[in-house]
């Protein structure tokens, strides 16, 4: 399989017209867009890469929305409202980038209803304490920061488009989780007992985010090869880890892994072994909170039914009678 | 040629969205969005993307009446201005040095 992977720019004998301008075009780290020829395989591991990003997106504003009415200051229920409006959009941009390549929107929805597409696994563990609003900003915020700011220069247009809007708007979200904590590490030993026991939680599940260990993840060799994806997944991590430690430091939380050290030959921190088990767990549909996520969604979309249709049944009506009026119009004169 | 995404399998169509971000500036594409109808189309659009005060005026566009030039005809239909740099100032060298020109 891997011989195929890298676009062999000099085999021009049997490769279409069309194959060799996508190949060049990747080669000279140009953008693809929607109506220029793409290989079926490119299209479909966008197709599914951006749904999946998007239907993470949706699902991740429900851990934060059950915080909204439980939110200890007004202030703070209006920063909490403005991100889960976000998360809101950035599934928007995102499924409309994915229609670009010819998925419908229905489709994308009805699969993810269907429990058929993939979200992150991330948005399957519950949110218990008000601190967690605070590492989901900090850590799982900021792992998609880390994940994320690579994917703006993603070879296909409307996706990396997409991904520079998000990431103007998630980094607002990583600092507001850093000041949630920073706020309770500041306050009462009870408070304190709060953050570092959601950090504690959370601080594994963020690392798994970035997708399973390189010489284990099947779509990474073709993904870079194609200039979607342009670092591995334990490249990412590493990043985000080296990034954490002085984070924790000034916020004075610990980070649940006794094996963490400084590696003064790589310059990196060294990070213990990482549970998969759990992760292919969680993606199974066997996390802690897998059902009750699809449930709620599904609910939301069926609750939503008669909007949708009333909406279309009188954009229909509208232009319906626009045309007859302009018929009228035309016999008048 | 449709835009992928305006197919008869979606219940709302597709729109395309321009923002003017100040007075002066001409609109420029942002994104697109689904909504049954044009009014809906234009607050859905401020909503999602003017959410920081991106910008004064929206306009949304049926992504179906857009109306492209061909992506296989690339190299041939832009062809015209190839070798005619002439249309640029920069062609002109002579007056190098003179003022004002």
């Amino acid at each position: 399989m891997t011989s195929t992977i890298t676009p062999d720019t000099s085999a021009t004998a049997d490769i279409s017209v069309e194959e060799q301008q996508f190949n060049d075009l990747i080669e000279a780290d140009s953008r693809i867009e929607p109506r220029d020829w793409m290989p079926e395989g490119y299209r479909k591991s966008l197709v599914r890469q951006i749904s999946q990003h998007a239907h993470s997106e949706i699902i991740g504003m429900q851990p934060e929305s059950n915080w909204i009415t439980r939110a200890p200051s007004l202030k703070r229920k209006a920063i909490l409202m403005a991100k889960v409006q976000d998360e809101a959009g950035h599934g928007l941009y995102l499924y409309s980038a994915a229609q670009t390549l010819g998925a419908t929107r229905d489709d994308m929805t009805d699969a993810l209803i269907a429990g058929k597409a993939r979200y992150s696994s991330i948005f399957n563990y519950p949110t218990p304490s008000w601190a967690d609003m605070g590492s989901i900003g900090w850590l799982v915020d900021g792992a998609a920061i880390c994940n994320q700011v690579p994917l703006c220069r993603a070879s296909y247009g409307p996706y990396g488009r997409a991904m520079v809007r998000i990431c103007k708007e998630e980094s607002f979200h990583q600092r507001q989780g850093f000041e949630i904590l920073l706020e309770l590490m500041q306050g009462t030993d009870e408070q304190r007992q709060m953050a570092q026991d959601s950090v504690n939680r959370w601080y594994w599940p963020a690392l798994m985010m970035f997708g399973p260990p390189d010489d284990d993840s099947p779509n990474s060799a073709q993904s870079m090869a194609w200039k979607i994806k342009r670092h591995s997944n334990d490249e990412l991590r590493q990043r985000f880890v080296n990034m954490l430690v002085p984070q924790a430091a000034v916020l004075g939380v610990t980070l649940p892994d006794p094996d963490l050290h400084f590696n003064e030959q790589t310059q990196q921190w060294d990070l213990g072994v990482i549970d998969w088990t759990e992760f292919h767990e969680v993606l199974a549909g066997r996390g802690p909170n897998n059902a009750q996520r699809l449930q709620r969604r599904r609910d939301a979309h069926e609750d939503g039914a008669w909007v949708r249709e009333a909406a279309a049944a009188y954009a229909m009506k509208q232009n319906a009678r626009t045309q007859s009026a302009r018929t009228e119009e035309m016999a008048a004169k | 040629m449709t835009t992928p995404g305006d197919s008869a399998a979606e219940i709302w169509p597709l729109w395309e969205v321009f923002v003017r971000s100040n007075r002066g500036l001409s609109h420029v594409h942002v994104g697109s969005l689904h909504a049954p109808d044009e009014t809906l189309a234009v607050r859905n659009a401020r909503d999602l993307y003017t959410r920081r005060s991106e910008g004064v005026s929206v306009w949304v566009v049926p992504a179906a009446a857009i109306t492209t030039s061909d992506p296989d005809a690339k190299g041939a239909f832009f062809e015209s201005p190839a070798g005619k740099n002439y249309r640029h100032a920069s062609y002109y060298s002579k007056s190098e040095g003179v003022k004002h020109l």
